[in-house]
């Protein structure tokens, strides 16, 4: 079978009254609560060595020491599990014909008139801004961190580099972080978006309403034989 | 104990035989990393200055060996690789470092043995404090001494980072900076700093600034009748001055001592990532955290309604294969 030009080949309905649609399968959910938990925890002991104001966060961790060498292991951990992600989800955020039409009307997106927007597949171009966001600013960090990991990498980098490096660091941290917040905002603000992550299913009408190509080519693959 | 002690104003003078109070005292402090509004400090002691006379040292690492006494530090013994310097480089356990140059004069043709003793310079505009993450790491004492707290340190190396003349060392046993203090144990109970006491040629000697540059100006003096006619005094101004300096014979070529920087200065770099990316990059993202929560409780959330559940359940209920491109106003 050709691989569905809208969706996963694990996407499917499960129900038809009413309809259910699987979208994120187990391992992904845990991949993706893995590298959310790891972005909140480089946030916080980040945003502590970032700020004095905030080097009260410090405390969380145990005492600046912990903060400071606990910060690059998460960071680690993260680059390898949003890399894990990264593969099972880069060729559905490849960019489409419709998602300049979709960046165009923004306005109606931000208005909620989405009737009056083309039929997207598995992720609107918000969602793949998103995903492109991190995958760049993940890999700037990990690159200008490592660079001033005084612990293990210490004299990798002249001093001059190392300026350049925690500086871009910071720039990319505060970028990221508003990624992350307009990537929280987004999927509360639609409502009937975070159960795609806790439960791993959503609503037909959620499918209908804002990914309808992608529920089209499911309804199509159940029609035409065996999913899986 | 009642008794405090003297600002020291020579490193010559031996120390009294009664006990004696500390001079140097917390509430003497003028500046503390990552803390802001610091109270300013009733008194202001006389600032002081270690003068370090380049053309009369020696290199007998006596300033080396009287670190390493007085500060309780055990450098690793090193292999000889057929240089002067020893060890190889500052490390956290040694603070100052003679550095040897070779050094071929253009003008008279003759090799000149540059040896000038490396170490912390006491900048008045600290840049290791400026970057500093940690509140309360690295002090600066009305006195010009800027001084390690490492009780407070948490090995980030952000110090290196700022320091324009690579003078931090972070320890691989305890994970905190080192660097020379200046001595400001001696010099809170009178006495000059142990390098300067111990140096058999006074080309490293310890006063009130005034009095240093004053002594320098002298040295000076005499080495332009000596025929050094760019003899001069290194004090760099980009960093507000500082707290140890240096006579040199060649003062237009820094460089030469083994790559005395010309005109150091706290990187733009620093003052950026320090300056308005942390005060702007917090104010974006707070305002970012705080509008997005309160937009999120008060707009209208985007809802899907009964007529969307249904149109899906037809549109999956559909016995023909979906066609592409369907009406999508038929809600």
């Amino acid at each position: 079978m050709p691989r569905p030009l809208y969706s996963e080949p694990g996407d499917r309905i499960e129900s038809v009254r009413p309809v259910t649609v699987s979208r994120y399968r187990g391992f992904i959910r845990g991949n993706h609560w893995l590298t959310a938990l790891s972005l909140i925890l480089l946030l916080l002991s980040g945003l502590a060595l970032f700020h004095p104001s905030l080097y009260f966060l410090t405390g969380l961790f145990g005492g600046g020491q912990t903060t400071r060498w606990i910060h690059p292991i998460i960071g680690v951990v993260l680059f390898f599990s949003f890399l894990l992600m990264f593969v099972q989800l880069w060729r559905l955020n490849l960019p489409r014909p419709e998602d300049t039409t979709w960046v165009a009307q923004i306005g109606d997106v931000v208005a909620g008139h989405e009737e009056k927007l083309p039929e997207l597949g598995k992720y609107n171009a918000g969602q793949k801004f998103i995903f492109w966001a991190m995958s760049i600013l993940i890999v700037v960090l990990i690159v200008t961190g490592v660079m001033i990991w005084e612990q293990f990498f210490g004299g990798l980098v002249t001093i001059p580099t190392r300026r350049i490096a925690v500086l871009v660091h910071s720039l990319a941290a505060v970028a990221i972080i508003l990624v992350f917040i307009l990537h929280v905002y987004a999927a509360i603000w639609t409502r009937g978006t975070l159960r795609a992550m806790t439960r791993g299913t959503v609503t037909g009408g959620w499918a209908y309403r804002h990914h309808r190509k992608w529920l089209r080519e499911l309804a199509g693959r159940r029609q035409n034989g065996p999913a899986e | 104990m009642t008794e405090t002690a003297p600002q020291p104003t020579t490193a010559a003078a031996n120390p009294p035989v009664q006990p004696i109070g500390s001079n140097l005292l917390p509430s003497d402090v003028v500046r503390i990393s990552a803390t802001k509004d610091v109270p300013q400090p009733d008194r202001q002691l006389t600032k002081v200055a270690k003068l370090i006379d380049v053309s009369k040292c020696i290199g007998c690492k006596a300033c080396q060996s009287a670190c390493i006494e007085w500060n309780d530090t055990k450098p690793e013994v090193e292999t000889n690789v057929g240089v002067y310097e020893n060890p190889h480089d500052l490390t956290p356990n040694m603070f100052t470092l003679m550095r040897f140059s070779e050094w071929v004069n253009p003008e008279t043709d003759n090799l000149e043995w540059l040896i000038r003793k490396d170490g912390c310079m006491h900048c008045e505009d600290p840049g290791c404090l400026k970057a500093c993450p940690a509140p309360g790491a690295i002090v600066q004492y009305s006195n010009g001494i800027v001084d390690f707290i490492h009780e407070n340190c948490i090995g980030c190396g952000y110090c290196v980072t700022g320091c324009p003349f690579d003078i931090p060392r972070i320890s691989k046993v305890d994970h905190k900076s080192y660097k020379c203090t200046l001595c400001s144990d001696r010099v809170a109970v009178g006495q000059g700093p142990a390098c300067a006491k111990a140096c058999p040629t006074q080309a490293i000697v310890f006063g009130t600034k005034e009095d240093m540059i004053a002594h320098a100006n002298d040295r000076i003096e005499d080495l332009k009748s000596r025929g050094y006619d760019n003899a001069g005094i290194y004090d760099p101004q980009g960093v507000g001055g500082t707290h140890v300096i240096y006579v040199l014979h060649h003062a237009d070529k820094p460089q030469i001592y083994d790559g005395l920087p010309e005109n150091p200065r706290i990187s733009p770099v620093v003052e950026g990532w320090k300056g308005v990316t942390k005060t702007a990059g917090l104010a974006v993202m707070g305002v970012a955290a705080v509008g997005a929560a309160i937009h999120g409780l008060f707009a209208r959330a985007n809802r899907v309604d009964e007529h969307e559940e249904q149109a899906a359940e037809r549109l999956v209920q559909a016995d023909a294969p979906a066609t592409a491109p369907h009406d999508r106003g038929d809600v």
